[in-house]
Formats: C-alpha cells, structure tokens, sequence
C-alpha cells in the first residue's frame, strides 16, 4: 500500500507554493489576540476612537437609501467623487493641483496591499530587484516576492533611508547585471522602525532615483499621524516624474473597509486600472461609498486629530516604559508619527526564539526577521502602540522586560549562539 | 456536549483545529455540541447549563497537566479522557519516562534538568557528562509540551547549547534523550469497555526528514502509512507496547503513544498524549478511519462511559 500526505495536489502546486507552510511564529501569533495578552504585535488602529454611533447609521442609510448603487458594481478606477475626495486629503500632504495630482490620476484599490500587489504585477518580472528599506513592511515583501522580485534592503538611520547607501545598492545591483526596477519606501514614520525620511534627504534620494533611473514607489499610509509637528512633504509633492504615490483610509479612517489609492501618471493609471479589474474587477463599491461620506459629512479632520492625541500618548506611554523597564543594551528607535517602535534586544539575543517565552508571559510582539528578505532583523522586534491603552502597554513592557531578561540569564548560561541571519547594522 | 478548545498555550490554534473536527465529528452522528475557550466564562457556563460530558480538544498545560480535569472534578461535569492525576503523570514528560521504565516498557535513557541546574553547576560540564552518558546523537526537548515545538535532534556536541537555548524557551526544564534512529509510529489506544485496544500503528514520514510542527501541521509535507509498513511480529509489538505504555500511565477512554521502531524491530516509547491532536492531519482520526471506525460514533461510545462513571 502507498501512504497519504493527506493532500492530493502536492505534484501540481505552482513552485510558488513551496513556501506556504504552517509556521510555529503564526501558531504563537492566534494566543497573542486573546484579551489575557498584551499585545504590542499587529498593526491595527484603534477604531474605536470613532464616532461609532453617527459611523453606523451613516453605513446604514447607505445600504437603505442608496443601496442600488452601492451594493452595485462600479467602476475600476473606483468611483469618481471617492477619487475628489482623495485629492483633497493628499492636498493636506501638498499633493495638489500644482504638482499635478488629479481625480482622474487616482486609482482606488482594496487597501495599500493591492496597491502593492498592482504594482509589482506592472513592474516585475521574475528575477528584477525591489530596493527597499530594511527593514521593511512585510506585506510588501509578500507582494513583490509573490511577483518573484529579489528584495534588496538598503540601510537606514535615525533620518530613515541612507542616502550613500542606496548609492552603493544601486551600484552593487546594477555590476550583478540584475536590473532594479523601484524604490519602494515608507518615507513617514517608516513601518516597522519608526523613523522618518529627513527634509534634506528627501532631495537627495529623489535625485538618486532620477539619476540611476529608478522609479520611486512612495508608500505613505502613516503621514497623517504625525505627533510633533508636520512630517516633511511626501516626496510626490516634490517630484511629479517617476514617483508612485500610495495611500489608503485604513489607518486614518478604518482598515475593515479596505479602501487605498495608487496616485500615478496617466499611462500607468490605465495600465493599474486594467490589472485591477483583471484581479477585482471593482473595489467595494459600498465600502467607496462609505469612505466618501465619511469624507463628505463627517468631521473627518477632527477625527485625525483624535487619533493623533490617543496615539501620542501610546507612543509617550511605550517609550516611558521602555526607559524604566528594559534592560540594558536594550535600543529602540523614538517615533514622531505613526504605529510603531522598533527595538533592538541586548547582543546575543533572539527576538524569534524568544517568542515561546514572551507567550508564556502574555505579551506578544512581532520578530524582526519578518521585515527582512534577507533573514536580517534577528535581533529586533515590533512593537505596536496604537491599540492598546496606556496602561496596558506599561504592564506588557514589564512583561517583556522579564522575558528579556530570562532569555539573558538562559544565553549566560549556555553562551550566545550564531543566529545565523544578522541584525539590522544600522538602527 | 462541549468541547473545549483553544487555550493560551503555544497549541491553541492546533487546539481549535482539533475542536472543530471534533465538533463535525458529533454533530455528524446527531449529537447536540457546541465548542468554547475554557477562559474566565467557563465555569459560569457549567454551573447555568451544564453539559452531559465534556470533550477536552486543548492541547497544551490546559488540557494535558490534569489541572483543568480536576477543575471538571469539582464542577462535577464528566469528561472524555484520563482522570487529573493520570494526566499530571503523562503530561511531564520524565515522569512518565520513569513509570513506564519502572514498568519495564523501552524508552529511550534520559535526563532532565532545569535551567537553575545548568546555571549552578555550570552548562559545560552538565553537558559534557550527559554526552558522555548517553551519547550521540541526542533528542532536546520541553519536559512538557507538545506539537514538536522547542524540540531538536543534535549530532554534533557544539550543537547541544542552541538546541538547549531554544527548548528553554519553551518550559524551565529540559529532557535530553538519547536519539533512537528508525521509524516513527504513532499507536492510538481507544477503550469503548473492553479494555484498551490499539489503532492500526500510523507511520510518520516527514518528507525533510524531521517532523517539526510545519511538517505536522502542513498537509503534503508528510507521508502517513497506515497501518505502518511493520513486519507482522514487529507490529503485534508495537501494539503490545502501546497498550501497557497506556495502562502503566493509568490512562482511559483514549491516548495516544508514540514511539519509535528501532532497526532490529525494538519499539522505545517516546510519549504518551492524554489529549492527542484532531486535526485534519493528526494521527488519531487517521487510525480510527483505518480502523473502520467513524470518529464521531466513537466519541459518542465514550461520552457513554464518561456519563457512566
């Protein structure tokens, strides 16, 4: 007799496939929601902080009042007083008239992921290189590795991306003979570390780009969520050739609707919208819908004030508690804007391997290696600070200190071992 | 009926995979089941509605250690399985290890030490004497826990500090085994009131050649045979073993024991699990298909027994 491998298509999977494996990291990760955890993992924002009550019965009347349209079909592009809206809110950013920024240049896509997703499918071909930060937002390097791109980190700073750095990628990609296609970057309070592209550095990186003819793909969900004054201008607004800009509502307004935008020139925008209507056909036309009145009706810039007061006092409250509690040899980047801190744990240590212990401790955070192509990031972790209050954040770093602190004593005893990846040289 | 399933150990998701097949499995034979976490809600719930039996799909200290089974003790509330203390025993791994040796069933020679040892006496010559004694290659694994999770074989001695590193992160206390080569075999041991009686024997072969949790849980990864391809004395052996490993332990209703089929055909337990997996890829539900049995009537044939004591 022949055995089972319990799955009958194994001989006829894409080579793609091979990779998709149970993971121990995802099993940790279905503890980490449960209320028992203090979860400093996830990215999600804290919705709450909504109106829920006017959000609801504004979702409501959508479906009664205007339920022939928005439970329809709609366009590809997505739908067009959706993408004046859109303008409007990038206008905050200085993506406006003047440099080019139109309703018409807008394509609406189901969050920043299909973003991403379409524009790797337009770019890559199997083998091109991605240069991107490391570290990076591991949902960008699912899509682009899913478009079989090589990921080439280049390094960054407290001022974000290295300039000099990018220089050198550019220059090692280009004598491998391999042809790099974009940029992809996280100018704004960068997920996962937290840092920010600093004004003189923009020019320079733009120039980089322009110079090494480099597309520039600009990912910028986090750019209203500044917490000390205004971010630097998004490098579109500075550069209207070769630069892609995307965005999405999820973290300024609510992620569960999944509406983003892709900001492209006009022979790219159709060649975007045909890709998505192959992959979608439309957004949610009811989730558009939503996101325009929200837009429309609702005093949407107040809300982001809201968001950036509760999410100032996460971030003062996580920082605080880093200071008081970690132990030494413990760093961590101070984020002026957005969702996350990146920390890097004493030498030695491993933030993967010392995941088992944090979930016995009850508090969950994600592993550096995640935001790597390259097996980087061993020695860092995630830390979230959007979702949960104050005081919870205080007592998971205490939990998180011991756990760091166990794992010190553990490593003491049996010496550090070779990870086998590295952690980030830079941050 | 209520399984519980979920948990806040390293296994919960493989815990709610295993509620859930358990959940279809009962409803498909008409009986009225629902499944919930055995959280801060639970006890509430038993007191206002108490089920007839309750079914422990946790894997994990939850629903392996016994704690929760004394929990249902008090409560009043029969459940499918072994009882409290039973489960303390198989649950710690080096204590089963000595009651199934005191009971003259093979397993493997081993030691388990906690990280305070180590540190106290120094991890070099801890571990030097433990090569010494039981030689290469070693099998490092959690004292307790399962899913393969913190397990690791070494055949190099400077291999031995990692593999001890990344097993503490896992519990406080460590098994180091020496490595038996062969195959590995899973026999499940169901008891309906005749007594335990083995499954056919499941082969494992993981197609990278270790059965690590992506290998278990990942369907294509692993080859299943069953019954395994054992000679017909070898497999009366296994089955022989199985059986005593679960009577030793005290266990009833059902188990499952794993071990491993040396190359002259000796079986050595490795463990034996009060609380075995339901999965779609778990070995339990294999052999009671092979069986010819229906998981669902078999489950129903046990909340029997459960009501009955």
């Amino acid at each position: 007799m022949t055995g089972t491998t319990l799955d009958d298509y194994t001989d006829r999977y894409a080579q793609r496939v091979a990779g998709m494996k149970a993971s121990e990291i995802r099993a940790l990760f279905a503890v980490a929601s449960r209320p028992e955890v203090v979860s400093l993992a996830g990215g999600a924002p804290y919705v709450s902080a909504l109106p829920l009550d006017a959000v609801g019965e504004m979702l409501a009347r959508l479906g009664s009042e205007h339920g022939a349209t928005t439970l329809q079909y709609c366009v590809g592009q997505g739908l067009p007083e959706l993408r004046e809206r859109i303008c409007e809110v990038m206008e905050l950013s200085g993506i406006g008239v003047s440099v080019g920024a139109s309703p018409e240049d807008v394509v609406v896509t189901v969050g920043g992921q299909q973003a991403l997703d379409l524009v790797a499918r337009l770019f890559i071909d199997p083998g091109d290189v991605v240069l991107a930060e490391g570290p990076t937002y591991v949902g960008a390097l699912g899509a682009f590795q899913a478009a079989q791109a090589r990921v080439v980190h280049v390094p960054m700073d407290d001022e974000g991306l290295i300039p000099a750095a990018l220089e050198e990628a550019i220059a090692t990609v280009a004598r491998s003979g391999r042809r790099a296609k974009f940029l992809y970057t996280i100018p704004n309070y960068q997920n996962p570390a937290g840092v920010t592209l600093s004004e003189q550095r923009r020019e320079e990186v733009l120039d980089i780009c322009e110079r090494a003819g480099l597309l520039v793909v600009e990912d910028d969900p986090y750019g209203q969520l500044c917490f000390d004054g205004e971010p630097p201008r998004p490098l579109r607004a500075r550069r209207r050739d070769g630069v892609f800009y995307l965005s999405t509502f999820s973290k300024t307004f609510a992620p569960g609707l999944r509406v983003g935008w892709i900001l492209a020139p006009h022979a790219v925008r159709d060649k975007l919208v045909i890709a998505s209507e192959a992959q979608i056909l439309c957004p949610s036309a009811f989730a558009q819908a939503a996101v325009t009145q929200y837009l429309s009706t609702m005093p949407w810039r107040e809300q982001l004030k809201t968001y950036r007061e509760i999410y100032r006092e996460r971030r003062d409250a996580l920082l605080s508690a880093l200071a008081d509690l970690m132990p030494e040899g413990t760093t961590w980047t101070e984020p002026g804007g957005g969702l996350f801190v990146w920390a890097t744990l004493p030498d030695g240590l491993d933030a993967k391997a010392m995941m088992p212990r944090a979930i016995a401790a009850r508090v969950a955070y994600v592993p550096g290696t995640g935001f790597y192509a390259d097996g980087g990031g061993t020695q860092n972790l995630r830390l979230n600070f959007s979702f949960t209050t104050p005081e919870r954040i205080r007592e998971g770093v205490r939990r998180l200190a011991g756990v760091v602190e166990q794992e010190l004593a553990v490593r003491a005893t049996f010496g550090s071992r070779p990870t086998g990846g590295r952690s980030h040289e830079t941050l | 009926m209520l399984v519980l399933a979920g948990g806040l150990s390293y296994e919960r998701e493989v815990s709610l995979r295993s509620g859930r097949r358990v959940l279809d499995a009962l409803r498909a034979v008409g009986l009225e089941a629902e499944m919930r976490d055995a959280d801060a809600t639970l006890l509430p719930i038993l007191d206002a509605d108490p089920p007839n039996a309750v079914i422990i799909a946790l894997h994990g200290a939850t629903g392996e250690d016994g704690s929760l089974r004394g929990v249902l003790d008090l409560c009043g509330v029969p459940y499918i399985g072994c009882d409290a203390r039973s489960a303390r025993l198989a649950w710690d791994k080096p204590s089963a290890k000595a009651v199934l040796r005191e009971s003259g069933i093979p397993t493997p020679d081993w030691v388990a030490l906690p990280h305070d040892r180590f540190s106290e006496l120094g991890a070099v010559a801890v571990l030097d004497r433990i090569v010494d004694r039981l030689g290469m290659p070693l099998m490092v694994k959690p004292a307790q826990g399962g899913s393969g999770l913190g397990a690791a074989v070494v055949r190099r001695a400077d291999e031995l500090p990692a593999a001890m590193v990344g097993c503490f992160a896992y519990d406080t206390t460590a098994l180091v085994e020496r490595y038996v080569p062969g195959v590995d075999v899973a026999v499940s041991v169901v008891d309906t009131g005749e007594g335990p009686q083995p499954l056919p024997p499941v082969e494992i072969v993981p197609r990278g050649g270790v059965y690590d949790y992506a290998a278990r849980y990942t369907a294509g990864l692993t080859t299943w045979h069953v019954p395994a391809r054992l000679q017909p004395a070898t497999a009366d052996r296994v089955a022989e073993v199985a059986v005593a490993a679960h009577r030793a332990l005290g266990l009833r209703d059902l188990s499952r024991v794993d071990l491993i089929v040396d190359e002259h055909g000796d079986p050595h337990v490795l463990e034996v699990n009060v609380s075995p997996g339901m999965t779609e890829t778990s070995l339990l539900p294999m052999a009671v298909q092979a069986a010819g049995l229906d998981l669902g009537d078999l489950l129903a044939r046990l909340v029997v027994r459960a009501t009955e004591r």
